[in-house]
């Protein structure tokens, strides 16, 4: 698969500050690719790079085969952008918003049929400044896909949407994405990330420090899965001996085994052979939000 | 060359839905119409020290096609400046320009929006006038017609500048309603020009708006076209969108 975005050692600063520092990666088409990290970590300087909205200090950056330095306006006709940080006047009306922006584009989306599949079909007749933030945001995002674009770039787009909302928004971008759009997604929400993306790049200070399917990320980066039951057993120090098996903490009747790899079938396993069989064995398995902490030691949602 | 014609009637609407922009630009210059109509009357006048005031003219005579000026100088200095600014603080340009919406279709809505207005301002002026105070019409359409235009032109250059170097809403209404009360008043469509003092007169000679007033005064009053003040008028438009273009920023 030809890559339809490339980045090869993007650089920004602003000033003293280095946003993005030598940040490389590509994006196959009919991708959702991710880019998580805390605010201020260079995702959002990244993708308005990516979009012509900023100048990069250095790099080569091609999105649809367009260079965004030099073909600004035609990757911005052929690309949809949500936004931080932008609005629409007062007093437009949400129809009159979306018939605006489906006239930069002859081949754009029956912009009634994103009403409805966005929720807004009632509101159609009110103005921008009497929505609420959620609604506001559906409508940025509505917006951000009535051009029919190749590559779609959402920017923290669940920021204001409750929980129902954000569900129905994500399985209306991996509907976007069945019809061929590429999806470049920025978060800093683990479970967005994980539940949407086909692949994640950590950002941390303006540098990729992984990348990966989430999943990949999680057998790569996360030590300590972790299998807890309940057992009468006074002895059970000779788990350690078990392959994986780092530690063996006992609470009362609780017992946690810690270790690496897939250390659930084998302690099971070790336990039937001893007949002990615990009714309520179970694994956690480190999750995204983990490899995240271990990769940039700080809490994402801080 | 759709997305300008969408985006004029959106910024139409726009502009009907803003009550204070609307007063500001369609119904204050006819209030003021009514007031000096109202100390003047419309009798040409020699005051007793043998003075001539008001170019010679009655006051309204003088004061209508002023007025037209003043409705084109409420849209360059105050509602140009003021709708850009917000529209870049509020992230509106942001937008826009994501979605590819160019700075030409942006400013050629605006100027189109700002035509209509100056059209429909001056028309309610004359209309008013003539239902008073039996003024004159215009005496020279045809020469009236482009001094309105350049005249428009001027001003919307002034207020395309203004917004692009003004850095907030705030900066805006502040100093555009600086602008607009002190050309008004030292350019000659507030009192007369010739019973402000020598440095009063001296100033109101370096605003634009006296330039415009006496460009669009000639042709109505049946004087002529007015090459010099139809020259400022040009110089300020030429400059003034150069710099616009410039200056202007996105965000």
């Amino acid at each position: 698969m030809t890559p339809i975005i490339s980045v090869e050692n993007l650089r920004k600063t602003y000033k003293a500050t280095v946003a993005v520092d030598d940040v490389s990666f590509n994006v196959t088409e009919g991708e959702i690719f991710g880019l998580l990290g805390r605010n201020g970590a260079g995702k959002t300087t990244t993708v308005e790079c990516l979009q012509a909205l900023r100048n990069p200090d250095a790099g080569r950056i091609r999105v649809l085969g367009y260079d965004p330095r030099t073909q600004a306006a035609a990757l911005r006709r052929r690309i949809g952008s949500q936004l931080q940080e932008s609005a629409l006047p007062d007093r437009i009306r949400v129809w009159e918003a979306l018939d605006l922006f489906a006239s930069v584009t002859p081949d754009a989306l029956d912009w009634h049929v994103l009403l409805e599949q966005w929720g807004l079909t009632e509101k159609r007749k009110a103005s921008f400044a009497s929505l609420s933030g959620g609604q506001r945001q559906r409508l940025l995002i509505a917006l951000a896909l009535v051009n029919n674009p190749k590559a779609v770039f959402l920017d923290e787009m669940t920021t204001g949407l409750d929980p129902a909302a954000r569900r129905v928004a994500w399985g209306l971008i991996r509907e976007i994405r069945e019809r061929g759009t590429t999806v470049v997604l920025v978060t800093h929400f683990m479970e967005e990330a994980e539940a949407l993306c086909d692949r994640v790049a950590i950002v941390d200070r303006g540098k990729i420090v992984a990348m990966d399917t989430p999943q990949g990320m999680v057998t790569q980066y996360a030590t300590g899965v972790r299998v807890i039951f309940t057992a009468e057993a006074r002895d059970l120090l000779w788990l350690k001996d078990v392959a994986g098996v780092k530690n063996v903490v006992r609470n009362g009747p609780r017992v946690e085994v810690e270790g690496s790899g897939p250390i659930l079938a084998l302690v099971a396993a070790a336990l039937v052979a001893r007949g002990i069989v615990p009714a309520d064995l179970r694994v956690e398995q480190p999750s995204l939000e983990d490899v995240f902490l271990k990769l940039t030691g700080q809490d994402v949602e801080e | 060359m759709r997305t300008l014609a969408r985006l004029t009637w959106v910024e139409i609407k726009l502009f009907l839905r803003e009550p204070i922009t609307v007063i500001f630009t369609l119904a204050l210059p006819v209030i003021f119409l009514f007031v000096m109509g109202g100390v003047f009357g419309n009798t040409p006048d020699t005051d007793d020290a043998g003075m001539t005031v008001f170019r010679g003219v009655g006051p309204l005579d003088y004061y209508i096609p002023a007025y037209f000026a003043l409705v084109m100088m409420a849209i360059g200095t105050v509602a140009l400046p003021v709708h850009l600014t917000a529209y870049r603080e509020k992230g509106v340009l942001r937008r826009m320009r994501a979605s590819s919406i160019s700075v030409w279709a942006l400013l050629g809505s605006q100027l189109v929006v700002s035509l209509l207005i100056a059209v429909v301002g001056s028309l309610l002026i004359l209309a008013f006038g003539l239902l008073v105070y039996e003024p004159h019409l215009p005496q020279q359409v045809g020469l009236l017609i482009p001094a309105f235009l350049l005249g428009l032109l001027c001003f919307t250059a002034l207020g395309f500048f203004l917004g692009a170097v003004l850095p907030s809403t705030r900066a805006a209404q502040g100093l555009g309603l600086i602008l607009f009360f002190v050309m008004m008043i030292l350019g000659g469509a507030g009192p007369p020009p010739e019973v402000l003092t020598g440095a009063m007169d001296a100033i109101g000679n370096f605003t634009i708006i006296r330039h415009v007033i006496l460009m669009l005064q000639d042709p109505y009053l049946g004087f002529g076209w007015n090459t010099f003040a139809s020259l400022v008028a040009a110089g300020v438009t030429v400059v003034a969108g150069l710099l616009a273009t410039r200056f202007f920023r996105w965000e």
